[in-house]
């Protein structure tokens, strides 16, 4: 420990990734700022993995900001909220944050300008919930991992029986270029954060708490710092980490602060660790200190390509062209849009899609920025090996792409494909300007098709097969009224032949 | 002499238990064979569906390249697995298409329950003279149920893109 109680990171070191510019001084020296009430919101009716939402506020109804109007079903359930008051509109069809660019269902709140509230929950103090209190509470809050991954929160800090958690590392390190969100959250709301930290190791109930932060935001290493001091919540650890993408990674920060692995396959939660994002750290301290619901989180708007690079506290819902036009909207054409970083994000086909719980950074790249690797010709692998000196998770990317160009996804599988973060840091260094993660999300998707015919042929073989068997009843069951009613026949037959007989012999 | 006697006459009645005991239901290359079948049960192979299509292959009584929805790899990996050449799809039972899902077009159904009759996997819903529906999600796509529509209102659709079955696109191949 140094002199400033901060513990240097002097330990487990990440194998492989890249030292990439930060290009954070665009974003990170502006305080966060408040965004105008857009004229609607947009909110898909689907998920980033694919849970569909049910609308739960009917077309035509006034909702009030932080009211709740979708949700889905399933253990992985999530709430979704109006982030401000006004109509629902007819579902329309709508372009959505998604990689493919297609369009899908989305549930519209015209807004009215008004921002009226839900009545809001009398903000308790969090000492006296219980766990089950605050995993409830934070289920209704609507809060999912804002780190990307969009994980229900609630889930995550649910205790099971099977999982013993004796840590709980904050992640603040924002590996991805560009990205300065966690950055200025930790600046600015050091206090809240500590709060928010507080609640979280109630609900695991532990007391070990590891926040790793990049060693390049010294200011917010030193706003955390204090905070502590100032708090009093010494059993809060801050733990420096180099600037390496992709530091931030939660299976790259969780060995790099514990010396942990998470197995492949498994996660943080079967080596005793729980990992939170720092901007959902906040939302936790904001449903459950301040009672408020999740319906805004900061977003980075970034980019050579804009004029007034900032971060804002933007509506979940509110479509980018708002949030441009409010950082001085762009200042000429520009190569492209992208949602997410520089390495791991995905280009939009415009600007009116909405922002999700998600959307950390919205970057207006030029060419400045973008490579244009997608241009340069794709050259034979010439088996360099770069790209595995580079892979963060020790995978062979180059014998992945070997196979996955052939089409062989089982052996990709057998060599790891579904370990690959997609950091794209192999994509980066390749001299042959292969696009190698996108070989393997080919592959990955592939992989995952082939699992849901081969679940839809077992399930068609069930019906088959059971069809079967109640046909084979039937045929057997009419069978057998067809005899019984021959039975009955033949004997009302004899009946009445023997009726008549008699009577022929009465007279 | 009586020793080594007695030696085998007790392995053979372990072994004879064995065979009893640990006995074997039903034919497990049919089994494997139909595992690799797409479940269709179109009978496009002019077997009453895929079990009885796996056992005519087991027994030698169908060849392997029968099954036009399991198309070009399904013939493969059946090559595979019982050791053969692969061929070409034989085109006379039919040739690969893309996957489709059965539309009844609802105004138009009188509810007449042929098509309920003809689907192999239930996946019609509906009563005597009330419409029917299908269950898309269940649907295998087999087109059995268009022919028997005295009204022809069961329509074939391509699946529609969106993006919940929509892939990641493979780059495109070298050009050298």
């Amino acid at each position: 420990m140094d002199q400033d109680g901060v513990i240097v990171f002097k330990g487990w070191n990440l194998k492989g990734g890249l030292d990439l510019e930060g290009h954070k001084d665009l974003s990170r020296q502006y305080s966060i700022n408040n965004t105008a009430i857009p004229d609607e919101l947009i909110y898909p009716l689907v998920d980033r993995s694919g849970n569909v939402l049910t609308a739960l506020a009917k077309t035509g109804e006034r909702v009030l900001k932080g009211q709740v109007i979708a949700g889905s079903k399933g253990v992985q359930g999530t709430l979704l909220h109006a982030a401000s008051s006004g109509l629902v509109k007819e579902n329309e069809w709508r372009m959505i944050a998604h990689p493919s660019g297609l369009k899908s269902e989305c549930l519209i709140v015209a807004t009215d300008g008004l921002d009226e509230c839900c009545p809001i929950d009398e903000p308790v103090d969090y000492r006296q919930l219980s766990a089950a209190d605050i995993c409830e509470k934070v289920h209704q809050a609507g809060i999912v991992g804002l780190g990307g991954a969009s994980f229900p929160t609630a889930i995550k800090i649910t205790p099971n029986n099977v999982h013993t958690i004796d840590t709980l590392i904050i992640n603040g390190a924002e590996c991805e270029p560009y990205i300065t969100c966690d950055d200025r959250l930790m600046q600015q709301y050091p206090s809240e954060i500590l709060l928010g930290i507080q609640v979280l190791l109630r609900a695991l109930a532990i007391k070990n708490c590891v926040i790793g932060i990049e060693e390049d935001m010294p200011e917010a290493i030193e706003a955390i710092q204090k905070a502590i001091e100032c708090s009093g919540f010494n059993q809060i650890q801050v733990k420096v980490v180099p600037a390496v993408y992709p530091a931030g990674g939660e299976r790259q920060l969780i060995y790099l602060l514990t010396g942990r692995e998470t197995p492949s396959q498994g996660f943080p939660v079967d080596i005793g660790v729980v990992c939170q994002n720092v901007g959902t750290v906040m939302a936790v301290y904001q449903a459950i200190v301040k009672g408020q619901v999740l319906i805004e989180r900061v977003v980075t708007v970034t980019g050579t390509g804009i004029n007034k690079p900032q971060n804002m506290w933007a509506r979940i819902g509110t479509p980018i062209k708002d949030l441009v036009s409010q950082c001085g909207g762009y200042n000429g054409p520009n190569e492209r849009l992208i949602m997410g970083g520089l390495m791991m994000g995905f280009s939009l086909p415009d600007d009116s899609v909405g922002i999700t719980k998600a959307t950390n950074c919205i970057l207006v790249a030029t060419s400045k920025e973008v490579t244009k690797s997608s241009e340069a010709e794709i050259q034979p692998c010439i088996r360099c090996g770069e790209c595995a000196s580079v892979c963060p998770v020790n995978l062979l990317p180059q014998q992945i792409y070997w196979y996955s160009q052939g089409g062989a996804h089982q052996k990709c599988q057998s060599f790891g494909l579904f370990d690959c973060i997609e950091c794209g840091c192999c994509d980066v260094v390749c001299p042959s300007h292969i696009p190698l993660v996108q070989y393997f999300r080919a592959s990955k998707s592939k992989v995952f098709l082939k699992r849901r015919e081969d679940e839809a042929a077992t399930l068609a073989k069930q019906r088959f097969e059971r069809r079967d068997t109640r046909q084979v009843q039937e045929k057997v069951a009419r069978e057998q009224r067809i005899r019984v009613k021959k039975l009955a026949l033949v004997k009302r037959q004899k009946e009445s032949v023997s009726s008549s007989a008699k009577m022929q012999d009465k007279p | 002499m009586l020793w080594i006697c007695l030696l085998f006459a007790i392995l053979g009645v372990i072994l004879g238990y064995a065979a009893f005991r640990f006995k074997v239901e039903g034919d497990p290359l049919v089994v494997d064979i139909e595992a690799l079948l797409p479940q269709t049960q179109c009978g496009q192979c002019g077997f009453p569906g895929c079990k009885p299509y796996a056992e005519a292959i087991a027994q030698g009584k169908a060849d392997i390249n029968q099954c036009p929805p399991g198309g070009e790899v399904g013939v493969k990996a059946l090559a595979d697995l019982l050791g053969l050449d692969a061929k070409p799809l034989n085109e006379s039972f039919g040739i690969e298409k893309e996957k489709k899902v059965a539309v009844i077009v609802e105004a138009d159904c009188i509810g007449c329950t042929l098509c309920i009759q003809a689907c192999p996997v239930d996946a019609i819903l509906g009563a005597a003279k009330y419409m029917h529906t299908v269950i898309a999600s269940e649907c295998t796509g087999c087109d059995l149920c268009v022919e028997p529509c005295p009204v022809d209102c069961i329509v074939m659709t391509a699946i529609k893109p969106s993006v919940l079955n929509w892939q990641w696109p493979k780059p495109i191949p070298n050009r050298h």
